[in-house]
């Protein structure tokens, strides 16, 4: 433990999580960098088997015992006693109590992680019972100030009905004021709005950024949605195979996308040329060949290079190193200079 | 302007809820009322939310949903009501393609039995003619020609939605409803299949029913979009102009919520607040009314008629003309 108040609030250093399988261990997360800031949204893309979502479980411990665990490398956390501790060496205990009150996390299914028998307002109230001390009187009384917090209307009589009562949009609303209810440094997100509607997406996601500028909490944001990322992101880590392929700033990711893979995702996107189409024209989309990679048989060398237009013999020869491109920009291409030529 | 193959005039389709012996029960009215066309080969996009009846209007099409009153006629027949050998004949002209690749095949099934089964079921070619034509159909599809003899499980989400489309063009049908066959695919994988997609309607001339709620897929592959709320049309028009004017107060708030992958792209957006209402107990008069910042109190008392306020556009709101969404 060290005591250190200049330190981002987490920082995730050579991260490895395997998994053991019928066809042997799987490796899903091979060598993870991240920092978050307080205040700050990373967001991180992938497709299925990008380790995405490995990547988040395993910052809150939880993995499967006896299935998933942590190999390799340190994710610390900077609490709110301003300590410093290594989640990947800290005891279960000790994980119970940072889990929900100091780092908080929601789901893509808020049906399935809610209690379908207990009434919203109890749910919220127990983890600020468990964590904060609360009475039970007082506890209830946070519940319906989160839930006023996260715009639900009547607030009070919404805390009384079960999640079976309330739309998708609503539960969504629960469980991110559920996820609050302790005021937790960091939030993780994991697709929190891949199952909602556009519109009601857009509400969700104007609810985190103005919930993030009142409490001021990092947030990691697990999604595969290049628009959802431009829309709610500071910093971006674009992830393939288990690594990190490409990280920058927002802005600077969409303005010089330097990974043939960021450049296939966005490339990919459907683009329209109306005039075209009146003449007569029908469109093709500029797709990735091939498939995601299957993390029980990665390639030898770049995860990409079966997929890449760009792929040399040293790309099948040895995994790239993350190149910078710009200050707070990289990439793990070793031809990314050229990509424009 | 081509020939219209699809017809459907007031469709409806009510489900009984909670009725019994003893309880009067609800009714649920998925779909109250649509009437639209789509001409041979052409593509048109049915839009809208989770619950806005866009599913069930695609299955109503093809009566693996029976509808409740109205009028479905294909290529001047009408479906409405067709007895059941009928049916079967005109089945082998409208297939469907599933949304989850995963689900909507029979593991326990070879591929080319998968794709097979129709051929089979419609008494076409022998058995070495269907072997054959399996063949062929994989090969379109962009799969080898062995698939024939693997399982389902073998194959990605995106492969297996290759092995749905050829499925479904297996009984070369005139006309296919594609119920949101790219949502369940990665991103990278999803742009595949809407090339193959655009391909075999460039080769085969198909007509299709896309339905969809990503709003640039949609604009990317159809001609004509459709946007449904409730079980209702609210508006309709060629892509290119529902995305450019939109006229309709819903279109402009889906159109403004869709995320854009631009960070620079701060746009004056019409945010709408809750969520769609219940389709038991739809609001009165316009049933978008409760969710729409321009309601007035006389969008409560009359249900908007679809009106035509263009080429191929048409409108179901009472304030259409005074509104400019443009701004």
């Amino acid at each position: 433990m060290t005591e250190t108040t200049t330190a981002p609030l987490l920082s995730i250093r050579n991260l490895v999580t395997e998994f053991r399988t019928e066809s042997g261990i799987v490796r899903a997360v091979k060598g993870v960098d991240l920092d978050i800031e307080s205040g700050q949204t990373v967001a991180v893309v992938g497709e299925s088997g990008s380790g995405k979502s490995v990547t988040s479980l395993s910052v809150m411990r939880l993995l499967a015992k006896g299935v998933g665990s942590i190999t390799d490398g340190t994710i610390l956390f900077r609490g709110r006693d301003g300590q410093v501790r290594d989640l990947v060496q800290e005891p279960e205990t000790a994980m119970r109590r940072i889990r929900g009150n100091e780092i908080s996390m929601i789901f893509q299914e808020p049906m399935t992680s809610l209690n379908p028998t207990q009434k919203v307002g109890a749910q919220i109230a127990e983890a600020a019972e468990l964590h904060q001390g609360l009475s039970h009187r007082q506890a209830w009384a946070r519940a319906v100030e989160m839930l006023s917090l996260v715009d639900i209307p009547e607030p009070e009589r919404r805390a009384q009905v079960y999640p079976h009562q309330m739309s998708g949009g609503m539960r969504q609303r629960v469980m991110i004021a559920m996820a609050l209810a302790c005021n937790p440094a960091l939030l993780i997100a994991d697709e929190p709005t891949t199952a909602l509607d556009v519109t009601v997406q857009l509400q969700i996601l104007e609810l985190m950024r103005r919930l993030q500028r009142e409490i001021g909490m990092g947030i990691l944001f697990i999604t595969h949605n290049l628009g959802v990322v431009a829309e709610i992101a500071d910093k971006v880590a674009v992830m393939y195979g288990g690594r990190i392929v490409e990280t920058a700033a927002v802005q600077d990711l969409f303005d010089r996308p330097s990974h043939p893979y960021t450049r296939g995702l966005l490339a990919s996107l459907p683009t329209v040329d109306h005039a075209a189409r009146a003449a007569g024209e029908v469109a093709r989309l500029r797709a990735i060949p091939g498939n995601v990679v299957d993390p029980r048989n990665p390639p030898a060398g770049c995860d990409f290079n079966p997929r890449c237009a760009w792929a040399i013999e040293a790309c099948r020869a040895a995994v790239p190193p993350m190149l910078p491109v710009e200050p707070g920009h990289a990439t793990r291409c070793i031809r990314w200079s050229e990509l424009d030529g | 302007m081509a020939e219209t193959l699809v017809q459907v005039s007031d469709l409806k389709v009510h489900f009984p809820i909670g009725r019994s012996l003893f309880k009067d029960g609800v009714t649920l009215k998925a779909v109250d009322g649509v009437s639209l066309d789509i001409a041979r080969g052409e593509v048109v996009g049915l839009v809208g939310e989770s619950g806005s009846g866009k599913t069930t209007l695609g299955r109503a099409l093809l009566r693996l949903i029976e509808p409740t009153e109205g009028s479905v006629r294909f290529d001047g027949t009408e479906v409405v009501g067709l007895p059941p050998r009928d049916l079967k004949a005109l089945r082998s002209r409208m297939q469907i393609i599933f949304q989850d690749p995963y689900a909507s095949l029979n593991p326990r099934m070879s591929v080319g039995q998968i794709i097979g089964e129709a051929l089979h079921l419609h008494s076409i070619g022998t058995r070495a003619d269907r072997d054959e034509r399996v063949g062929d159909l994989l090969e379109k599809v962009g799969l080898p020609r062995t698939a024939a003899a693997r399982f389902p499980h073998e194959f990605s989400g995106g492969q297996r939605q290759r092995i749905g489309i050829a499925r479904a063009l297996a009984v070369n049908p005139d006309f296919i409803v594609a119920d949101e066959p790219v949502s369940a695919l990665d991103v990278s994988i999803q742009a595949q299949i809407i090339n193959l997609l655009q391909d075999l309607r460039q080769e085969l001339g198909l007509s299709i029913l896309f339905i969809g709620h990503d709003l640039s897929v949609i604009e990317f592959l159809c001609d004509r979009v459709v946007v449904m709320y409730l079980g209702h049309v609210m508006e309709t028009a060629t892509a290119a102009d529902l995305y450019t004017q939109p006229r309709h107060p819903y279109t402009r708030s889906l159109l403004d919520a869709a995320p854009v992958p631009n960070p620079r792209a701060k746009r004056d957006r019409i945010m709408l607040k809750g969520d769609l209402p219940s389709p038991i107990n739809p609001p009165s008069g316009c049933v978008f009314r409760t969710r729409c910042p321009f309601a007035i109190e006389a969008c409560a008392q009359v249900e908007p008629a679809l009106e035509t306020v263009g080429p191929r556009h048409a409108v179901a709101c009472i304030r259409q003309a005074e509104l400019n969404l443009m701004e």
